[in-house]
């Protein structure tokens, strides 16, 4: 394997180990443990009046029932609040188990413990629970009437309201030639994680510490909360991340109530105890996201470009704010995009509903964002006459305007400022890519044959690599092989081979050689967690600092033993080597393994290898102490990488659709990708990436919808009727790079995980508009909508 | 997501299997493919005492072409049905039916006798076996008997099997004459159960006019009924009918619901469109047939 490594399409470490099924996903951890289960509210909105569980007590094998009364401690205090804004007046978090009320269908009640999941399911369903029942507030029209209410003391239901603005937005539409209004709406939808989640505890008493394997996307993050909960020494924790099946936002909010109750029980009871969340726990019991009502006023010229554009959102954030306002921050500032509107204002309500609690999905309030931007675009070019991405193209934030400050504040509370991107090349790519100037001969030949097609396009901006910071910590061992760490978890996005690409080309082994593990907190316990597209650039840059010390090192060592200036050192393929002298050469040459032997001057051999590091072992200078002033023994270092402010990729989807005339279905002919994440550190990888938030795009689109009835109830809790895209359903996606350096960290990289799926509502939207002659202004679309759609306009 | 307690048995024979199911009656379930029943007992939307896997009956583990007709033993997997040449050569309709009914991992376990025997309203074997005429074979301690597919389907995932009896077969009869059948749905994803599906056989006389034209349906209403279209297209030459016609009869005699995935209104349209599709493209095959 060669060792240069970084920007290379190189295949996944990870896949022979969990294409063999080799992986250690949570339930497959701990199979003596005793098994938990939930006795949820099957009501969205009520007051518990009693808990009885006379029928319970006796079934064979159970261990434990507990209920919001047994946590004692911190343990029963409301879970927390996991990021607070000035703005959000109103945070409400759920306690672990439901206290008095419950304020959706899945939460939390009771807890049963048992010898296996079986019984402990039996146990759940002769527990008798009495509601009086409260009136349920369902879907984001009822939350902003304001009648009814889902906590009695949060009026209006409005958890927060913000307003962000640069200029005078309102008086720029009024002075402005042409104005436009638009009324938009994005369903819900979900992350969705093929593992959902999970948490297996095991106490030791006789060291008086707990370990904590937990399907998370912030294992240092979630130790932080569980040693604050119960109230245990932070060093007495260890979280681990084990093989997580998928994460997409979900896994981020902790502490999870299963994340705080399975330990809790475990230590209680003296026993390891696992829960593995089932697919209808994950519906009504994890996270959903999109749900928004969007108004658009914009003002523009002759030309179409914005002059003034003024933004409302009502965002349903669902029974609970664990995450804060995370969502509708961004969807107010990234709806911008590469925009650059003459003046701004944002204006969003946060507002509670009896339903699921919403926290941050893949793209986390971007597809809003950009579906109200793009749906613009695209009415202003309609209203206008002008071609859509000539509208696009006159408001683009230009590549000399960069760096680009919009006078906002972002989701890292750091001011909105966009690092690097060159917007027109990318557009001219996507034009080239799909045949944006070839399309109306392939829409007249459609025609003629009787078929309807349409085109779209939508852009946007990500801001990725938010802080505050993430560490690594590299070291080599004295056979040569490399063993890093850095504390964000991973879920299947291929980090360890992304790192070891990173760690690889700073050291000068094969990638091969580097072996990385994350989201181990007795590995690495500094850490935040993976999210928002920050992974690569935050661990990928820490990681390279900490190779570059221990490469340093390694030069200096292998410097005295080569009698050679460090400066005049390479190390190729594992061999410290003085620059451009073939390898092998007498003298002239030392492996990494041997500068690592060097590195820890040792007492005792424990093997060849080290005999020559102990003290009889060679030529010894009884001038210097074995461990030279000012280093350490081992060749390992630490590194930390922290931004200024978060850096922003961009990218444009187009896509093709075909609707049946007759039965209104839709298909996605062609789909079409450029994209633009700063520097590659593995082009397949982020292919990968691509793909996946194309597939989830699509689903959201085209798809999927959480169904609530009115009185709360999740109607398709499913995976049969949540109709997540399966492979038949994602249409083969092109896709084209542009790499624009981020001038913000060492490596140049920008966050790919979330840009697929960003644009998904809004390209197909547009795409189906075209092909239709009228605006779609909801999404999802379902054949049977588009149907009701024509019906309307034909009524009309 | 786990099943409630039940008393497991695996009988070795057919003989065996009706004497469990009669000693446990009514208490009993059969299992055979697992592709419905297992996620109901897992959601614990069926809880029954008793469990009587057929699975070791490899006596009817066959699908058996016997001139005119095709019949399906029990323990044959939707896949097998699917794979026979020798059935697909006499009715091309089962294989291409087959094709629309879930992903083949599911189609490798779950049977098509398991899938009548269920009796969904969405399952497209319930349909083509009552387009067909078809008949099912019930065996239990009393004997054994065979019902015409109109009677069977007694409702909404209900047949006239009574709690000892297993569906030891199923018989799907060759249309006779000049006939062409088609099968079509439109399903939200693929594989999944059809937001509309229908059958359609269509029946040409020596001229090649149309002589007779029926459909059958999935997720149309609460069990299969089978609509004689004939009426709106007799006479016509099979180049020439006025399917559209037939397809507003159809529509016209169906009451669909709405349901989180589509209108009423939109499934009786995709009705409409799909039997004038579908009785167009079964005629063009009766007429090279």
């Amino acid at each position: 394997m060669t060792t240069r490594a970084f920007g290379e399409p190189i295949q996944r470490l990870e896949d022979p180990r969990l294409l063999t099924g080799q992986g250690r996903f949570l339930d497959d951890i701990g199979h003596g443990a005793l098994a938990a289960a939930f006795v949820r509210s099957p009501h969205a909105h009520a007051r518990i009046v009693s808990i009885d569980v006379t029928d319970a007590v006796d079934v064979d094998g159970l261990v434990a029932i507990y209920t919001h009364e047994d946590l004692d401690g911190r343990a029963g205090e409301p879970l927390p609040l996991l990021i607070p804004h000035a703005a959000l007046t109103h945070g409400r978090t759920a306690y672990a188990l439901a206290k008095d009320e419950v304020n959706h269908v899945g939460e939390p009640i009771a807890m049963v413990v048992a010898t296996d999941r079986y019984v402990a399911e039996d146990v759940c369903a002769r527990i008798r629970v009495e509601y009086d029942f409260l009136p349920p507030v369902v879907g984001i029209e009822a939350a902003r009437d304001g009648e009814l209410l889902v906590h009695e003391d949060v009026p209006g239901n409005v958890a927060a309201h913000m307003v962000q603005s640069r200029g005078d937005a309102v008086a720029a539409i009024e002075a402005a030639p042409h104005v436009l209004e638009l009324d938009l709406a994005i369903e819900r939808s979900a992350s969705t994680p093929l593992e959902g989640k999970g948490v297996h505890a095991r106490w030791d008493a006789d060291d008086a510490s707990l370990r904590v394997y937990t399907s998370t996307q912030a294992s240092t993050s979630v130790r932080a909360a569980l040693a604050a909960r119960l109230e245990l020494p932070p060093d007495r924790v260890e979280v681990i991340a084990p093989d997580v099946g998928g994460g997409f936002g979900v896994k981020i909010v902790h502490p999870w109530p299963e994340e705080v109750l399975v330990p809790w029980a475990a230590i209680r009871l003296g026993r390891e105890v696992k829960w593995a969340e089932d697919r209808r726990e994950h519906f009504v019991g994890a996270a959903h996201e999109r749900g928004q009502l969007q108004h658009v006023r914009v003002g523009f010229d002759d030309d179409g470009r914005l002059l003034g554009l003024d933004v409302t959102v009502w965002h349903d954030n669902g029974a609970y704010t664990p995450y804060g306002i995370i969502v509708p921050i961004i969807t107010t500032t990234q709806l911008l995009g590469p925009y650059k509107p003459g003046a701004y204002r944002a204006e969003f309500f946060s507002l509670y509903t009896n339903t699921v609690t919403v926290t941050p999905y893949r793209g986390a309030g971007r597809p809003q964002g950009c579906f109200a931007m793009e749906r613009t675009m695209d009415a202003v070019a309609a209203y206008l006459g002008l071609d859509r991405t000539v509208v696009r193209e006159r408001n683009f934030i230009r590549p000399d305007e960069m760096p680009y400050d919009h006078g906002l504040i972002f989701q890292d509370g750091r001011p909105l400022i966009y690092d690097s991107g060159d917007y027109p090349a990318t557009l001219e790519k996507l034009k080239k890519l799909v045949g944006w100037d070839e399309f109306e001969a392939f829409r007249d030949e459609a025609r003629a044959a009787g078929r309807r097609v349409g085109i779209g396009l939508a852009c946007y901006v990500e801001g990725t690599g938010v802080g505050p910071y993430e560490g690594g910590w590299v070291k080599v061992e004295t056979d040569g092989s490399v063993v890093a760490a850095t504390g964000l978890t991973t879920q299947g996005q291929g980090h360890k081979t992304v790192f070891a690409q990173v760690v690889a080309a700073e050291l000068g082994v094969p990638v091969d050689r580097v072996t990385v593990t994350t989201g181990d907190t007795r590995r690495f316990g500094y850490a935040v967690g993976t999210f928002a597209s920050r992974a690569a650039v935050m661990s990928g840059n820490a990681l390279a600092t900490a190779a570059r010390k221990v490469r340093d090192k390694a030069l200096r060592i292998a410097g005295e033993a080569l009698e050679a200036d460090p400066r005049d050192l390479e190390i190729v393929d594992g061999v410290v080597r003085v620059v451009g002298s073939p390898s092998g050469a007498p003298g002239g040459s030392i492996p990494l393994a041997t500068v690592a032997v060097l590195a820890n001057p040792l007492r005792y051999a424990f093997d060849r290898e080290a005999e020559r590091a102990t003290q009889f072992g060679g030529p010894v200078d009884y001038s210097k102490p074995p461990v030279a002033e000012g280093e350490s023994p081992g060749l390992e270092d630490t590194g930390y990488y922290s931004p200024p402010r978060s850096t922003f990729a961009n990218g444009m989807h187009a896509a093709i659709v075909e609707t049946d005339p007759d039965t209104a279905e839709i298909t996605i002919l062609r789909y079409c990708v450029v994209h633009d994440c700063g520097t590659l550190i593995n082009p397949r990888l982020v292919e990968g990436q691509i793909h996946g938030g194309v597939a989830q795009g699509v689903g959201g689109a085209l798809y999927e919808r959480m169904v609530y009835d009115d009185a709360g109830q999740l109607l398709n809790a499913s995976f049969m009727d949540f109709l997540m895209p399966y492979s038949t359903e994602v249409p083969f996606i092109e896709t084209d790079h542009l790499e624009t350096p981020s001038p913000l960290n060492p490596l140049g990289v920008k966050g790919a995980g979330e840009a697929g799926v960003i644009p998904g509502s809004a390209v197909l939207a547009s795409a189906i508009s075209d092909a239709e002659g009228f605006a779609i202004t909801r999404m999802p679309i379902s054949p049977s909508d588009l149907f009701s759609l024509r019906l309307a306009r034909e009524s009309r | 997501m786990k099943p409630a307690g039940f008393a497991y048995h695996r009988p070795a024979t057919v003989d065996d299997a009706v004497a469990v199911l009669a000693e446990v009656s009514p208490a009993g379930k059969v299992l055979a493919g697992g592709q419905s029943l297992v996620p109901l007992l897992n959601m614990r939307l069926a809880a029954p005492e008793h469990l009587v896997d057929i699975n070791r009956l490899t006596e009817l583990a066959y699908v058996r072409v016997d001139g005119d007709e095709v019949t399906v033993g029990a323990l044959a997997r939707h896949a097998d049905v699917e794979h026979d040449d020798a059935a697909y050569a006499v009715l091309p309709l089962l294989r291409d039916t087959l094709e629309h009914v879930a992903h083949p991992t599911i189609r490798n376990r779950g049977t098509t006798v398991g899938s009548i025997a269920h009796a969904d309203p969405a399952g497209e074997l319930t349909a083509v076996l009552t387009l067909l005429g078809g008949t099912a074979t019930l065996r239990s301690m009393r004997g054994e008997r065979t019902v015409a597919a109109a009677d069977f389907f007694t409702g909404p995932l209900t047949t006239c099997a009574d709690a000892d009896e297993l569906v030891t077969s199923v018989t799907f009869p060759v249309p006779e004459g000049r006939t062409g059948a088609v099968w079509t749905e439109v399903a939200r994803r693929h594989g999944d159960y059809a937001v509309c599906g229908t059958g359609v056989v269509v029946t040409l006389d020596d001229d090649l006019r149309v002589a007779g034209a029926r459909s059958a349906y999935v997720s149309m209403g609460p069990e299969p009924a089978v609509l004689d279209l004939t009426d709106a297209v007799a006479g016509a030459m099979y180049d020439d009918a006025d399917w559209a016609a037939a397809g507003r009869l159809a529509a016209g005699r169906l009451e669909p619901d709405d349901d989180i995935h589509a209108t009423a209104a939109y499934r009786s349209h995709l009705a409409e469109v799909l039997t004038a599709r579908a009785a167009g493209d079964a005629a063009r095959r009766a007429a090279v047939a």
